[in-house]
């Protein structure tokens, strides 16, 4: 961002704001100190804003509108914490906490506290609200898909697709409560058009995609976060400079990422980067 | 061509030939596309909106779409085969596993399950099809309630048609009576394969003008007081000839001559609004468009008309396609748009094949083309079938589902008459709406709003069914009250007092006897807290379980929810398990109604479109009227 931009000014829960034209209204609540739950944002992918937990009021619109997506406008009257807003808020966390495995949404859980989202409201003792319920896919030794924990927030689709990777190997499919992220008629990842650069683990906020070193720690019970140590090196394999993160627990490289804010990789690698301290060898198939 | 990965699985002849037929030969297919193509508007644009007739074509040929039909379809086009199928299973009218038919199955019967057909006795129906062997599909409204209960018949490797449109021109429809009898036509259908007349591949261009004179095909045929309706049943809708005779494009050669900018304002100063439900004003929306400049701009009918109860589109378009046609010229030629489209929902054959025809004749006769009309502007239409997908009527959703994407609404701003096909400037309007146009450029806006009131000028039509005795498509002036139009609509049927009339649809609200004083129009109806919506009156008398109606309303949006955003795919749910609820223990407890408020309060306010905004409409009109059962047990929860 260059300093030359016109400014916007806006007011966020009654305090003055003023931020560059172009700004989202997530973006502006942070700049002034107020944080807002996120899903299916990510700053190295276009807004698809479905999730609509970062929902904001705006005044002089009728429905509520994503902060995640809606630029600021000079003048625009912002509310954050309105019972309409918190009631929303509320309910999309509720939704999906009474539908999908949240265990692993670790940022949604502090969320759902400051909210009061109750998902087990909808269950009455004879008639148990619906749930999303599939097994894990374990299709190669790199990485698995657990779309139990899945809440469609399209980020994988995006970074397969014209946000990253250009391959396209995975989309939404089917519709409304029934839809899923998949391959090609659910093909097996070895037969698709996959290429294992695995930026979609990169960007699932729920750890539905993991990778498999972690799916089997967390497992057998010996996944431990607190104890993981992340050093940043450059990647050797080719020229291009991709910032690697490591992540290693008792010296062992658990996973690797890559900062999302870095101007070569944006968060993306490829298959050597991501999974060379493994082995560089097509994917086995189960 | 080296990037897009395709699976093993190949096609078989009859799929190929399918392909072929509906795409064409590929050799327009870009096949050395860049992996840079497929980024941004070119993914759009090259052949992907292909993909929907490509897929029509398989599922025809086969009754599926095999994982080899669908490689060669995303070969030919050039689509990765992931979003090819994320696609197809999109829609109703596709299948992506191998069903179970013999070698001579023709075709799948769909029945619909929804409110005008649920009462009307459409699971003995279903159940005698079935106790027959028949290949049975519960769909969702098919646009025929009046004929409740209703059926399709999706064609395998045979044109898909709809039995009642086989035999229409030689039994009396509309009035004949109470709709809860089996058809005739229905009993016969499913008894072996040579029975199943297609009726659109006998119907297009041969239905013999006295047969067309005879049919009734609405209850106020040929009276003096109509307007949209006037050619219906009276002026034979497959030849243009017979539509000149009876003042056909005088509309547009008036247009013409006024000019465009004349046009526009003739229609903003008419009032008139849009028929599809929202009601914004149309000649805000053509200026809007009129006034882009540099970029291909389009215009659009939507008549993927899925609202349930509502079948006003087909009758128009399968009686009077000339007219939609007509009109989509006139606006392409105030718009200054040059590319027509029409998007029909996939179960109207008739309609699609009238206006096919009417598409046909218009351009042989030089009213489409380079120069349409004589007006020095190029305009041609494009007709395309939906494959059921409620969602797909939502105008941006549209938009995707025609461009060969999910049809995924998006937010809003920015607006289709910016940002609209192939994110291109666009105006998309209603049927209904496009033919008002006809009359107002011919009369003038002041003779327009003769009829009707200030706020609500002209005519609406109504699609009356439910226990009614003459279900049927009506036509009224606006200001006419709901007790006037149900008086038309002949004594309710059966033994029952009238308990409820579903205004505007699952997506609009019920009201009560008490409503039979409110006048139609949008400020009255709104004013009340209701609305005309897509023009749905749906009569329920007290003998009818109203906890069954509210359990399949919220069944149908849960079905139709596309699935994008957590407050509508989740809280039709949600919604749906607290209206079974209800069902199965009798009444709707305190604490679970506040539940229902709860959902119903996060589907307005933070859906992305129209259908999560008003999916809790009809049940929370129903809870407040007192339709469903309150109080009783508690929970244990
Ligand atoms: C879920 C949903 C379904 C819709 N279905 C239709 C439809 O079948 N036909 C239609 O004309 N408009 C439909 N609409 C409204 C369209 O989005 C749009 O407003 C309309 O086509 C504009 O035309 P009009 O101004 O002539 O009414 C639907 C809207 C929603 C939210
Ligand atoms: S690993 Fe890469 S190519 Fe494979 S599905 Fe994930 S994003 Fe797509
Ligand atoms: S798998 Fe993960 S990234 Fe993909 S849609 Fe589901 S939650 Fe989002
Ligand atoms: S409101 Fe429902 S239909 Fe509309 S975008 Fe959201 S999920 Fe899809
Ligand atoms: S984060 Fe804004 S809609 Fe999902
Ligand atoms: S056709 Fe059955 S409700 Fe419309």
């Amino acid at each position: 961002m260059t300093t030359t931009e016109v400014s916007v000014n806006l007011t966020i829960d009654g305090q003055a704001v003023s931020v560059p034209e172009g700004t989202s209204i997530h973006m502006a609540c942070e700049s002034a100190g107020t944080p807002t739950p996120t899903l299916c944002w990510a700053e190295n992918l276009t807004p698809v804003n479905a999730c609509r937990v970062c929902v904001v009021e705006v005044e002089g619109s009728r429905a509520l509108v994503p902060s995640c997506a809606r630029a600021v406008e000079d003048q625009m009257v912002v509310q954050t914490d309105s019972p309409r807003v918190r009631h929303s808020r509320k309910m999309v966390l509720e939704f999906l906490g009474s539908s999908v495995d949240l265990s692993q949404a670790t940022d949604l859980a502090e969320w759902m506290r400051h909210y009061g989202a109750d998902p087990d409201r909808y269950d009455q003792p004879d008639l148990p609200a619906e749930r999303i319920s599939e097994e894990p896919k374990i299709q190669d030794d790199l990485y698995i898909r657990d779309y139990d924990k899945c809440v469609l927030c399209y980020k994988c689709v995006e970074a397969c697709g014209d946000d990253a990777q250009y391959t396209f190997a995975i989309a939404v499919s089917g519709r409304g409560f029934d839809a899923r992220i998949s391959t090609e008629f659910d093909t097996v990842l070895p037969d698709s058009a996959c290429v294992y650069c695995g930026n979609c683990i990169g960007v699932c906020p729920t750890g539905a995609i993991q990778f498999k070193t972690e799916f089997d720690m967390r497992s057998a019970g010996e996944w431990r976060p607190d104890e993981q140590e992340v050093t940043t090196t450059v990647c050797s394999f080719c020229g291009v400079g991709c910032n690697l993160e490591l992540h290693t627990q008792d010296d062992q490289i658990v996973k690797v990422t890559s900062p999302a804010d870095h101007s070569v990789t944006h968060g993306h690698l490829c298959i050597k980067g991501r999974f060379g301290w493994q082995y560089v060898q097509p994917p086995t198939r189960r | 061509m080296a990037d897009l990965f395709i699976g093993d699985d190949t096609a078989d002849e009859i799929e190929i030939a399918a392909v072929a037929a509906a795409v064409g030969t590929p050799t327009a297919v870009v096949r050395e596309s860049e992996r840079l193509v497929y980024g941004g508007i070119h993914r759009r644009r090259d052949h992907r909106h292909l993909l929907l007739p490509a897929l029509h074509g398989l599922q025809n040929a086969k009754g599926w779409i095999s994982p080899g039909g669908l490689n060669h379809v995303c070969e030919v086009l050039q689509v990765p085969p992931a979003e090819a199928y994320g696609v197809a299973t999109f829609y109703e009218m596709f299948r992506l596993d191998e069903p179970e038919l013999g070698p001579e199955t023709t075709h799948v019967t769909h029945v619909c399950v929804d409110a005008a057909c649920q009462i009307a006795g459409n699971e003995e129906l279903i159940a005698e099809f079935e106790a027959r062997g028949a290949h049975v599909h519960r769909s969702p409204c098919l646009g025929q309630c009046e004929r409740a209960p209703a059926q399709f018949h999706q064609g395998i490797g045979r044109p898909d048609s709809v039995p009642a449109d086989a035999v229409e021109a030689d039994t009396v429809p509309a009035d004949a009576g109470p709709a809860d009898t089996v058809p005739a036509d229905a009993v016969e259908a499913d008894a072996g394969p040579a029975d199943t007349v297609p009726a659109d591949a006998v119907e297009a261009d041969s239905v013999p003008a006295d047969a067309v004179e005879v049919a009734v095909k609405i209850p106020q045929q040929g009276g003096p007081s109509l307007r949209l309706l006037r050619n219906v049943g009276v002026v034979d809708p497959t030849s243009l000839r017979a539509y000149r005779a009876n003042g056909g494009y005088r509309a547009l050669a008036r247009a013409i001559e006024m000019g465009p900018v004349a046009v526009c304002t003739a229609v903003a100063d008419s009032g008139l609004s849009g028929r599809g439900g929202a009601a914004f004003p149309t000649g805000i929306k053509w200026r809007a468009v009129a006034a882009e400049q540099g970029r291909p701009k389009h215009v659009v009918a939507n008549c993927d008309e899925s609202e349930p109860g509502t079948f006003k589109d087909r009758v128009v378009m399968e009686q009077d396609p000339f007219a939609v046609i007509e009109s989509l010229t006139l606006a392409g030629f105030a718009t200054g748009a040059e590319n027509g489209w029409i998007y029909i929902r996939g179960e109207y054959p008739l309609a699609t094949a009238r206006l096919r025809n009417a598409v046909g004749q218009a351009r042989e006769a030089g009213l489409l083309g380079d120069d349409a009309a004589g007006s020095g502007h190029s305009f041609d239409i494009e007709i395309r079938r939906g494959a059921g997908a409620y969602i797909c009527g939502e105008e941006t959703a549209l938009f995707a589902s025609l461009e060969g994407f999910r049809g995924e609404p998006r937010s809003k701003p920015p607006f289709p008459t910016t940002h609209g096909l192939f994110s291109e400037p666009t105006a998309i309007n209603n049927p209904e709406t496009l033919i008002n146009t006809l009359d107002i450029v011919l009369n003038g806006a002041e003779d327009y709003r003769s009829r009707g009131t200030e706020r609500s000028p002209g005519t609406k039509l109504l699609c009356l069914s439910g226990r009614v005795s003459k279900p049927g498509l009506y036509e009224v002036e606006f200001g006419t009250t709901l007790g006037e139009v149900l008086e038309l609509a002949g004594p309710l049927t059966g033994s029952g007092t009238l308990a409820a009339v579903l205004m505007g649809g699952a997506a609009g609200s019920f009201v009560g006897p008490d409503a039979l004083d409110m006048p139609l129009t949008l400020e009255d109806t709104r004013e009340r807290g209701t609305t005309l919506g897509s023009g749905v009156v749906m009569a329920f008398t007290d003998e009818i379980d109203m906890v069954a109606v509210a359990v399949r309303i919220a069944e149908f949006f849960r079905n139709e929810s596309c699935g994008q955003c957590v407050p509508c795919r989740v809280g039709t749910v949600r919604q749906h398990e607290t209206m079974v609820q209800i069902q199965a223990k009798g009444s709707l407890s305190a604490q679970r109604r506040s539940l229902v408020d709860d959902i119903a309060e996060v589907m307005v306010d933070a859906s992305i479109c129209g259908l999560g905004h008003t999916a809790a409409s009809a049940i929370n009109s129903a809870i407040a009227l007192g339709l469903l059962p309150e109080g009783g047990h508690d929970d244990d929860h």
